[in-house]
Order: structure tokens, then sequence, then C-alpha cells
């Protein structure tokens, strides 16, 4: 059963409990204040805003006791994948490295974006070849990832950035940066393969109606 | 024990970009004041009582490494002040 963590604030729980009905993958809105579930086998931090963003996106959820046991899962090697608000609350939490704080442009951004897959040997990425160009929409104010140099070359030798902004040809460039990130970075694991955050939607990108469905490959991790 | 006031700044490290900040220096250009550099910083004044000034300090710097700031892009500065 994956759990799909819902604070107060989450606004992609339904979302992302819709999507991984499509793709069959059994799941239930879990609110944050009860507690893991016995039979959990995954779980998803959505996207939202959690606490408001107060203080900053992510960092009151990320102190929340849910978010112990999410720890103590991960290093059990439960699945754990952060998207938008969830990544912010992953990199608060240090479950994965780095922070996302605001975007370049100081603006709310609500696009859709290019991502080139940068490693395929990750199960939130198994389904994709390396250098594949995937499409995914983005919904964020505080998605610049940042790091120092040494991090990002240590996450680039350890083959634990996942997704970088690029152009519609793969193309790694400043223009395609819509946010700002250190390296392009829009998705990074943690220690383990098994936790993974990044900022774009892939629950958005399920239903071919709307959307696309580049989205399901990642969701597919769970699977 | 004694009360005090925990002063604690959380500003960005340099070199991390505060789009913010920039927004605020074009905005104050655009009432043309003339500045060559504008920093934000977030100011929390902490009411607290504790054995001494270092027991304050103590406990202020506690609560910027764990909630306050996040090392990753943030310094911080404590101050204590009697209340």
């Amino acid at each position: 059963m994956i759990a799909i963590v819902r604070f107060g604030g989450s606004n992609c729980d339904r979302d992302t409990k819709r999507a991984l009905d499509e793709l069959g993958i059994e799941n239930e809105i879990v609110w944050h204040a009860e507690g893991l579930p016995q039979d959990t086998t995954g779980i998803i931090l959505p996207g939202g805003f959690s606490y408001g963003d107060y203080l900053r996106a992510g960092a009151m959820a990320a102190r929340s006791p849910i978010v112990e046991d999410v720890r103590n899962a991960a290093d059990e090697g439960v699945p754990v994948l952060g998207v938008c608000n969830g990544a912010q609350i992953g990199c608060e939490a240090g479950l994965t490295p780095g922070a996302f704080t605001t975007n370049a442009s100081a603006r709310f951004q609500c696009e859709h974006v290019h991502l080139r897959v940068e490693n395929a040997e990750t199960p939130w990425t198994a389904a994709y070849e390396e250098g594949e160009v995937i499409s995914l929409p983005i919904a964020h104010g505080e998605g610049r990832f940042e790091i120092d140099s040494e991090g990002l070359d240590r996450l680039d030798a350890e083959g634990r950035v996942l997704f970088r902004y690029c152009d519609e040809d793969g193309r790694v460039t400043e223009a395609a940066n819509h946010n700002g990130s250190a390296g392009n970075v829009a998705g990074v694991g943690g220690e383990r393969p098994s936790v993974a955050v990044l900022m774009p939607h892939p629950e958005r990108a399920v239903l071919a109606d709307i959307g696309g469905i580049d989205g399901r490959g990642i969701l597919a991790g769970f699977a | 024990m004694a009360a005090y006031t925990a002063i604690v700044t959380v500003r960005l490290k340099r070199g991390v970009l505060d789009p913010e900040a920039e927004t605020t220096k074009r905005a104050l250009e655009r009432l043309e004041f003339e500045l060559q550099e504008l920093r934000s910083a977030d100011r929390f004044e902490i009411d607290l009582d504790a054995d001494s000034e270092e027991a304050a300090a103590r406990r202020a710097t506690e609560m910027a490494e764990r909630l306050l700031a996040n090392p990753t892009i943030h310094d911080y500065a404590v101050e204590i002040r009697e209340r």
C-alpha cells in the first residue's frame, strides 16, 4: 500500500491518488497526524503548501512526527518520492541533499517544461532511457535547487541527479532553466536510490487527455 | 532564571541568489533612490527565560540549527539581550 501523506495545506494528494489508481497501484491518503499505516510499502509526499509555506516551503512539515516515520521507513529501503512541496519537505528533512528556494524569477511559475533523464538506473527513471526528454508540468514559486558546487559535483559523480531542465531537444541550457536551479537540476536522489524528490509533477502527466503521460514512468517506481 | 530576548538573524549565505532582494532593489531604484546592493534577512525575536546568558544563547542557537535556518543556504547570528 502506497501512503500518500496529507498535511494541512497539501493539495496534490487527490491528483496523486487518481494517478496511482489509474496505474493500478494500491494507495491511500494518510493524514499526517495518524502516522504511517502498518502495511505501508511506499510513501509519496505530495505537492501543495503545507503549513502555508511558513518560514520556508516544507520547513514545518519536515519536522512533523510522521517524517521521522518516513525517515525510518526510507532507511529500511521503503521507496519514498517527494513531489513539489514534497520535494521541498524531503530536502528540508535531509532525506535528499540541497534545498529548494525562491525561483530566480521571484515569481510563481506554472508551465510545461522539458526534462532530460540523467540516470535511467533508478526505480524512478527505469522506464526511460538515459538522455530521453520528457515533458512534465511545474507549478512552484520555490523550486530553485541550491547546493554548493562540490555538492553538485558529488551528486553528478554518484548518479544522483535524476532530471535536468532542458529544451525540447534535450539541451541543458540557461534558457531552459526555468527557475534558475544549480546545474539545471529538477530532481535528485537520496543516499539510497529508492528515495528521490523532484519539483515537476509526474501525477499531473498520467492521463492522456490532460497533460500527457510522461509522468507515468516515474510513478511506476512504486509498482 | 532571568528573562532574555534572543534575536536570531537568518540570512542567505554569500553567493546565494536572493531574487526577492533583487526585486526590492529594482523597486527602490524605480523610486529614484541610489543604492549599490540590498540584502534581506529574517529576524526572529524570541522571549525566553534561562539561567544565564550563555544558556539562552545555547537554546537560541539550537533553535536556529534545528528549524529557523537551513544550513544549505543560510548563515545565522544569535544575539541575547536582557528583557
